[in-house]
């Protein structure tokens, strides 16, 4: 990332309030890439911060794990207000936990959506008494999430909004994001964007490709997006803006993405572990293929391929998982009636270090960069840091050991995980977020 | 989650399978011709065809071809169903499943709604088509039109022509033609023709109707309509009509043309062309009943490989 980032110092991240952490990581690996430490040795947390007098703590054994600066995870849905039944502020957030997130951005796509400041205000409070780790809001950028008229982007700013966006659906009107770009610069805030234009994904439910024609299910072609995300680029670059694009997922996107950089876009990106790890063949390979039913869809091989490529180049700078529960009753229709989404807080740390530092893309370094230091920077939060003095907000892992997705129960409430019945190695054994003890792995 | 046999798409079978499945329609085709046409080969099975679609020919051809195998038969069309009371068609399925039944016979609007059926049920389960997706047994009854009218099937080159994006039909016939040797290829205005049909499914594809020329087949396909919405996939049917139409000044003569049906006279075919005694189209049509007949049989007496029997059928009358 060549461009300097700013803290937000509006932002809000409340946490449900619990003691603080006090134990002694003996003798495990500490890796924090953007501290520079990479040692061997023990890890103090004295009072829920790194450091100090190991005197007196607990002692957790750490041999063979490795201490590494928690996951910020700058795109779940948490389903609240509204869709309860599928996730609440406390499941999700306890998922995150499971899978060594130590901050999460909820998503506004809700019921209503999160469009104004007094639901923006409740949903904070909510997250003060329920949320396991430190959770922030993304509100709406238009009304309703109608792409009409702009929500009250200053106000919601001085709530301690964490970014803008209408995810789940792109704002249409050039004008309108437009609009939303020159008001950026009273607001500072961060549009995160859902690019997709709709007039060309239509009716489409999968990826446009090979196994849409083959299987006669309607696509949502990779340029459905490049398209949106080109207009974007342009339209940031003409208002000095700053963008963010959710979710990259087609070869085509990866190059206007790269082409805006290189002319010096203010545009960072996510991509989504699904889309790193699986293409549209599991659409048609599995009996029950709602499964693998998410917007934007996964992508042929080489679009897959593509984007770790550039996950690995930096033309995507971070990983964001979408985490999307849907309950089984919803999935358990035909494929084209089934919802869009799937979760991935509890698996992201496994699918990543399994495809790309035991596949050879980059190393544990590079993917904690990824995961962690490079979306806190972009949105501004706090970067989570195994220095001295520093509150905290870490995982500790074990690169070696190996889950099959779906053996243990979920933290969240519900199960569409696209990764099921795969083997993930690099467990998170245990979650400090906040400065307070959030997870520990039984057994 | 069904043990037996299933017919969900024409990939669910091979080449000796479909050869099994037209033989036995050939003899149930001698069957037909006797006086009485009823054989008691089903006696005591259950068939529940399940239309959420509409249809006439392939649900009034899977009723009789029941009938005819003196299996006990229950028709359910899409109105006046409780799924228009918001049932989901996995409960649908379930309540259905209470009776018992040895088939399911589904025609949904979605592609994909077999694999969900099939989950939920004992019972073989036959694709009648869903939504864009398939329509295996359009497929075999083609084939087997084909077999008896042409002959060998292996060498023939089929055209298919028109609104292959949304069509069922298209998407099962070109992979059966091909499974059984026949050279496939596809003509269509590019707006409706899947972007990698070519590479998903085998097929040159061309935008020129002078195409068809080479063919020993052409296999005309229904403009759908009610499957285009608001898409502008041609600029009008007018104009559609002048550079696709399939009609006799395109056509050579020993060209057979097919079309599963309905047509649209005048828009993808002309009327002299469907009323010409040499197409196919009424033997298509005819066929329906002994091919549909046999896959019924078929699917209830060919065990899954290594599921258990568990319950036995043979071919007494036929």
């Amino acid at each position: 990332m060549s461009t300097t980032y700013e803290a937000n110092p509006r932002v809000r991240l409340p946490q449900r309030p619990g003691d603080a952490a006090n134990l002694l990581i003996r003798g495990a690996r500490i890796l924090d890439p953007a501290a520079g430490i990479d040692r061997e040795g023990d890890l103090v947390i004295r009072d829920g911060v790194i450091g100090g007098d190991p005197v007196g703590l607990e002692v957790v054994d750490g041999t063979g794990l490795t201490v590494v600066p928690g996951l910020v995870d700058v795109h779940v849905h948490l389903r609240t207000p509204g869709k309860e039944y599928a996730e609440d502020i406390a499941t999700g957030t306890a998922s995150a936990a499971a899978g060594g997130v130590v901050t999460v951005l909820a998503m506004p796509n809700t019921q209503p959506p999160t469009d104004n400041p007094s639901i923006l205000g409740s949903l904070l409070e909510r997250a003060a008494r329920e949320a396991v780790v430190p959770t922030g809001f993304i509100p709406a950028i238009t009304v309703g999430q109608q792409g009409e008229a702009l929500t009250e982007h200053g106000d919601m700013a001085e709530a301690g909004a964490a970014a803008l966006s209408d995810d789940g659906v792109p704002v249409d009107s050039a004008l309108v994001m437009r609009r939303a770009l020159q008001y950026q610069r009273a607001t500072g805030l961060l549009f995160t964007l859902h690019e997709e234009d709709m007039s060309l994904s239509g009716p489409g439910v999968m990826h446009e490709g090979v196994v849409s024609a083959r299987i006669g299910l309607a696509g949502i072609p990779g340029v459905s997006e490049a398209v949106q995300v080109a207009r974007d680029c342009s339209l940031a670059a003409y208002e000095d803006g700053r963008i963010h694009i959710c979710h990259v997922s087609s070869r085509e996107t990866v190059e206007e993405i790269r082409l805006a950089k290189a002319r010096g876009v203010k545009v960072t990106a996510e991509v989504t572990p699904h889309h790193l790890l699986l293409t549209e063949q599991a659409v048609s390979d599995d009996p029950d293929p709602a499964k693998f039913k998410m917007n934007p869809p996964l992508r042929a091989d080489e679009d897959r391929k593509a984007l770790i490529e550039a996950l690995v180049d930096g033309t995507i700078d971070c990983i964001a998982t979408d985490h999307a529960p849907h309950p089984a009753d919803e999935k358990e229709n035909p494929f084209a009636a089934a919802p869009f989404g799937v979760i991935g807080l509890e698996t992201s740390f496994a699918a990543c270090h399994t495809e790309l530092v035991m596949g050879g893309h980059m190393d544990l370094t590079d993917l904690i960069l990824r995961m962690s230091t490079n979306p806190a920077r972009i949105f501004g939060l706090p970067v989570p840091t195994l220095a001295d003095g520093a509150p905290a907000n870490l995982a500790v892992v074990d690169l070696a050991a190996t889950d099959r997705v779906g053996d243990r129960p979920y933290a969240s409430k519900s199960t569409n995980t696209a990764f099921v019945g795969m083997e993930l190695t690099g467990r998170v054994v245990m979650t400090l977020a906040g400065g307070q003890d959030v997870y520990r792995r039984d057994a | 989650m069904s043990t037996h046999r299933s017919l969900i798409r024409i990939g669910d079978l091979g080449a000796e399978d479909v050869e099994r499945v037209l033989a036995t329609a050939g003899r149930f085709g001698e069957v037909m011709e006797r006086d009485i046409k009823k054989v008691p080969t089903l006696r005591g099975r259950t068939v529940i065809n399940l239309f959420l679609e509409p249809s006439t020919r392939t649900s009034t051809s899977f009723e009789l071809a029941a009938k005819r195998l003196s299996a006990d038969v229950v028709s359910i069309k899409g109105a006046g169903t409780s799924m228009d009371k918001g049932e989901t068609l996995k409960d649908t399925i379930l309540t259905l499943e209470t009776y018992d039944p040895d088939v399911f016979v589904v025609r949904h609007p979605q592609v994909g709604a077999c694999d969900v059926v099939v989950r939920y049920t004992d019972a073989s389960v036959i694709n009648a088509g869903d939504g864009t997706g398939e329509h295996p047994t359009q497929a075999l009854l083609d084939l087997y039109t084909v077999q008896r009218e042409i002959g060998a099937i292996e060498g023939l080159h089929v055209a298919f022509v028109g609104d292959v994006l949304h069509s069922r039909v298209a998407r099962s016939g070109i992979a059966a033609f091909r499974m059984m040797g026949a050279k496939v290829s596809v003509v269509a205005p590019p707006t409706l023709v899947p972007r990698h049909l070519a590479e998903a499914l085998g097929t040159e594809v061309s935008a020129d109707i002078r195409d068809i020329a080479h063919a020993d087949v052409v296999y005309v396909l229904r403009m759908q309509l009610e499957r285009m919405g608001t898409g502008g996939f041609v600029p009008s049917l007018d104009e559609y009509a002048r550079m696709y139409q399939v009609n006799h000044d395109r056509l050579r003569s020993g060209q057979r043309v097919m079309h599963a049906g309905p047509v649209n006279r005048g828009v993808e075919i002309s009327g002299p062309v469907v009323d010409d005694p040499s197409t196919l189209i009424e033997a298509q049509a005819g066929n329906g009943l002994v091919v549909r007949m046999a896959v019924l049989y078929d699917v209830l007496t060919e065990e899954k490989t290594q599921a258990p029997s568990m319950r036995g059928a043979t071919l007494e009358a036929a």
